[in-house]
């Protein structure tokens, strides 16, 4: 444990950014927690009288065409946005590396079938094929998580099928069957824990990548509706009113989604690090 | 301090002494290192596994990755320091007069271009000549070294051939310009045994042919005791000794060199005539002491703590880098 | 190169990349079938009479079957029938035809502007390791892949032409005071350069800049990041060291050598590229009013007019599936290891 602590602390030396991107993690996890305590304005409430104004000490961000306050808005969103990605990302990490391990355990059939699906759901440009899953399924935020999952799905499989095969090799297997354990308990107990390392790199990764997409989904008008106050919506909101100067409606969150996506970046280059320094880049 | 030599050697590697930067700080992987090659001789440079014999053959190439730099030292070759010369000074001598031939022959050719094309390649740039009249000097070349079928063979690509017909194409394309010298940096690594022989034995016929000077690095004792004329031993980044080969195997005078010598299997022998050497190669990352052997040497004496390391010369020949070598009869 | 194992080559993954586009024709029915109403009316339009709709869902064989319908569908799809739209008019193959080439240029611009600088710019930081040059390819790959598309093109869009006013109004192709170039190609650029238009050629590149940066900011990152990692790993690799060993120049060393290696894995990437690309046209299209099949489908899908959605996306994957099989056969241009069975 202590030569991990002592990696992890060399790590982070030579990267002082990976602590940077662990910071901006806590702020943000904070503010999906505290946001709607903590926001200074109701993000709803709209004030017509003080519509449009930039940035100021009463709204840190301004307000838009309705007179709400963006920094209130920005904040709140941090929820949702985050719980859209976490919810996607679980989704398709639990059931793509269930799939994707029992293809490379199984392997024969099983794997045909299971590779056959990864093979179709990457035959789409992803974000085309989330355009119509929630085009077809219903216009909701439900349905966005789906869509996200399905297409983030394949790298999983892809991923833990690749895992179980090399240590289905290895023989870790072989060596757990023939002392008893069933191959269930061979897969969870000896194949999954050491297959789950490289995932969690994955994991981080694929958190911004699903960020960028539900907020480009949203951005188009699919999944979240107005009002609600979505980092996607609202710069989609910002958008007409770039053209006449007003900046600030469309650039704050557009830089929540950034950072956010950013921090989820480097956490997963620093997780990598960490874990696998020969694949450093 | 290089031998005292008749004639000009071909290449004299004076005190080498090259470090490598690393996580853990600065390793001295060659200290003092200093040997001479004369022209057509062929030297045989042995020792175990983290010994330096490659890192010696990457440093006179200038092939040393950019961790490591050369702390002090000289490899004069053909009046020029190999050492001190620039890229592009080297980038002529390096295929024209001087070349090497690695382990794993398979990694080592571009695997997306055709050997014919890489022989080309090579010809292009140091003998002047345009592609057409390379490509049948390259197919002259393949059947110099002995691969069946050299004109359809030029073709072909690394993965579609074997381990030793990947050796054979790399030595063609290192004696495509008949160097001087030519290092073999464990030429048979990566060959199934029946075609190592064959390996060397080419090597041995093309540089009795073109009187070409040999650098041959192995580990096996067997095979520079059949196949070279020098030996220079090394072990933990030093030279321990040089002699002629029937000299050190019947008379080594240092302790090292005696045990190598014990550990060889030979044709006769019983697995339990056969001696380990105690201990383990030294890990160059720790201070070391002057003579790098003393932890496993059983006749170290107080006087081995201190520095320098010495280099005695027993006969013109003859050197060993010992405070306390065997005596003449040690065999 | 070996004569016929080229042939074999295109021959095996044209083979490979039927199933592929089966899958996507299939696909494609299922969701379409899955939409929510009744997708006769849609497709008779909504000014159609009660007859007038039976008689589409007859066509469309929505009393069938699901596999019956599945024929049926295949039968149109062969015809070259993808449905009409309610909110143009005009057919769905009409439209995506006359739209696509807008999104195709679009797409060829910020390709070709994102292999220009991000692959010099892995070279260099793979052959300056530790450089000013390595840092801020790092720094740009990191923060490339976080930049939400849609967001890139507003920002661009206030900087360049809101506060310094250097670039056009992104109202679309062309500005209302020039004309359109007689169609060739369907490509502006191209077209105008055919007719000799110089000055109308400016005026499209105008145009095109700022959408095309956009898009190209994006796949830059992966682009720069994988030819520096495989640059790298070439220039460590066993071959080079032979290569230099036998004094071959600097130059042929790293382009003739190392960069042909590298670059295999950079065609692989430019899978994940594509498929990138070919989704970001919808978001660049809106955000530039773009008048390609992007913002096509786009309008469509506000007005609930799925015919051409169902088009967009069959046209987007049929392209999909296309571009990776030139990328497959481009990859067994460069690796003879895939073409030939040893």
């Amino acid at each position: 444990m202590t030569s991990t602590l002592r990696h992890a602390r060399y790590v982070v030396g030579e990267n002082p950014v990976t602590l940077l991107a662990f910071g901006l993690l806590i702020v943000m996890l904070l503010a999906a927690l505290l946001g709607s305590s903590i926001a200074p304005y109701d993000p709803l409430a709209t004030n017509t009288v003080r519509k449009l104004e930039p940035p100021s000490r009463a709204h840190w961000f301004g307000t838009d065409q309705l007179g709400r306050d963006i920094l209130s808005r920005v904040l709140v969103a941090t929820r949702l946005d985050l719980a859209i990605a976490v919810g996607a990302v679980s989704l398709s990490f639990l059931v793509g590396t269930a799939a994707g391990a029992c293809a490379g355990f199984f392997g024969h059939w099983v794997d045909r079938i299971i590779s056959r699906l990864t093979d179709t759901i990457m035959a789409f440009p992803l974000f085309v094929l989330a355009m119509a899953i929630v085009a077809a399924l219903g216009n909701n935020i439900g349905n966005v998580v789906l869509a996200t999952a399905i297409i983030n799905l394949p790298f999983y499989a892809r991923m833990a099928r690749a895992e179980v095969n090399v240590r289905r090799e290895a023989g870790y297997v072989e060596a757990a069957r023939l002392s008893g354990n069933s191959a269930l308990r061979a897969l969870r107990c000896h194949v999954v824990p050491n297959a789950l390392p490289p995932m969690m790199v994955q994991v981080s990764l694929n958190l911004g990548w699903a960020m960028l997409n539900a907020a480009g989904l949203s951005f188009i008008g699919l999944g979240v509706r107005p009002p609600t106050p979505e980092w996607g919506i609202l710069v989609a909101e910002g958008a007409s009113f770039i053209l006449s100067g007003e900046w600030w409606i469309a650039l704050f969150p557009g830089l929540a989604l950034m950072l956010a996506v950013f921090c989820f970046n480097l956490l997963g280059d620093g997780l990598r690090d960490l874990i696998d320094p020969r694949r450093r880049t | 301090m290089s031998e005292p030599a008749v004639e000009i050697p071909l290449l004299s590697v004076e005190d080498l002494s090259v470090e490598f930067r690393t996580r853990d700080g600065v390793v001295k992987a060659l200290e003092g290192v200093s040997f001479a090659v004369g022209k057509g001789e062929t030297v045989g440079i042995v020792g175990e596994s983290g010994s330096g014999k490659s890192v010696t053959a990457f440093s006179v190439m200038g092939l040393l990755p950019p961790a490591a730099r050369v702390a002090r030292g000289r490899a004069v070759f053909g009046g020029l320091d190999l050492l001190s010369a620039s890229g592009r000074q080297l980038d002529e001598y390096r295929g024209r007069e001087l070349s090497m031939i690695f382990q794993n022959p398979r990694t080592a050719l571009n695997p997306i271009r055709t050997i014919g094309q890489q022989l080309v390649d090579v010809l292009v740039r140091h003998a002047n000549l345009f592609r057409v009249d390379a490509r049948a000097r390259a197919v002259e070349l393949l059947a110099r070294v002995q691969i069946p079928d050299p004109g359809r063979r030029f073709g072909a690509y690394p993965f579609e051939l074997s381990g030793g017909m990947c050796q054979r194409v790399m030595i063609a394309l290192a004696i495509a310009c008949a160097p001087a010298l030519l290092i073999a940096d464990e030429p048979t690594t990566g060959i199934d045994v029946t075609t190592q022989a064959a390996i060397l034995d080419l090597l041995g016929e093309l540089g009795a042919q073109s009187r070409m000077a040999t650098i041959l690095i192995t580990h096996d004792l067997g095979v520079v005791a059949e196949r070279c004329d020098r030996i220079v031993v090394m072990h933990g980044g030093h030279v321990v000794e040089t002699a002629p080969t029937d000299e050190l195997f019947a008379h080594p005078r240092h302790p090292y060199t005696a045990r190598l010598i014990a550990s060889t299997p030979r044709p006769g022998a019983k697995l339990t005539d056969l001696l380990p050497i105690p201990g383990s190669v030294p890990d160059l990352r720790q201070a070391l002491p002057p003579c790098r052997y003393r932890p496993r040497c059983e006749r170290a004496l107080p006087r081995c703590d201190e520095p320098p390391l010495p280099r005695l010369v027993l006969t013109p020949r003859h050197l060993v880098a010992c405070q306390n070598p065997l005596p003449v009869e040690a065999v | 190169m070996r004569r016929g194992s080229l042939l074999r080559l295109v021959v095996k993954r044209l083979a490979a990349a039927l199933p592929a586009l089966f899958a996507v024709i299939v696909v494609t029915f299922l969701l379409m079938r899955a939409m929510p109403g009744d997708p006769a009316v849609y497709f008779a339009g909504l000014s159609a009479t009660r007859e007038a709709i039976e008689q589409v869902r007859q066509k469309l064989g929505l009393d069938r079957s699901l596999p019956e319908q599945f024929v049926l569908y295949l039968r149109d799809l062969a015809r070259g029938d993808l449905g009409q739209s309610i909110t143009t008019g005009q057919t769905v193959a009409y439209e995506i035809a006359t739209r696509l080439p807008a999104s195709l240029e679009l797409t060829l611009f910020a390709l070709v502007l994102a292999l220009a600088v991000a692959l010099p710019l892995g070279i260099l930081a793979a052959t300056r390791p530790g450089s000013w040059v390595d840092h801020l390819s790092r720094v740009l790959t990191t923060a490339g892949v976080s930049l939400p598309t849609f967001f890139t093109g507003l920002l661009l869009i206030y900087v360049f032409y809101y506060l310094l006013g250097w670039a056009p109004a992104p109202l679309g192709r062309l500005d209302s005071v020039w004309s359109p170039p007689p169609r060739i190609s369907g490509l502006f650029t191209l077209d105008s350069l055919l007719a000799g238009d110089a000055a109308l050629l400016g005026a499209c590149l105008k145009q095109l800049v700022l959408p095309a940066v956009t898009m190209a900011l994006f796949v830059m990152a992966p682009i720069a990041r994988m030819t520096r990692a495989s640059m790298l790993g070439a220039l460590g690799s066993d071959f080079i060291r032979t290569a230099r060993a036998s004094g071959l120049t600097r130059g042929t060393v790293l382009y003739r050598y190392a960069f042909r290696n590298a670059m295999l894995p950079v065609v692989t990437t430019l899978g994940m590229v594509f498929s990138f690309m070919l989704g970001a046209n919808v978001l660049v299209e809106k955000v530039f009013a773009w008048p390609g099949v992007g913002s096509y489908a786009l309008d469509a899908l506000v007005a609930s007019d799925y015919a051409p959605v169902q088009g967009f996306v069959l046209t987007m994957a049929s392209l999909y599936v296309l571009l990776n099989l030139v990328i497959d056969v481009l990859y067994g241009l460069i690796d003879p290891r895939v073409r030939i069975e040893a």
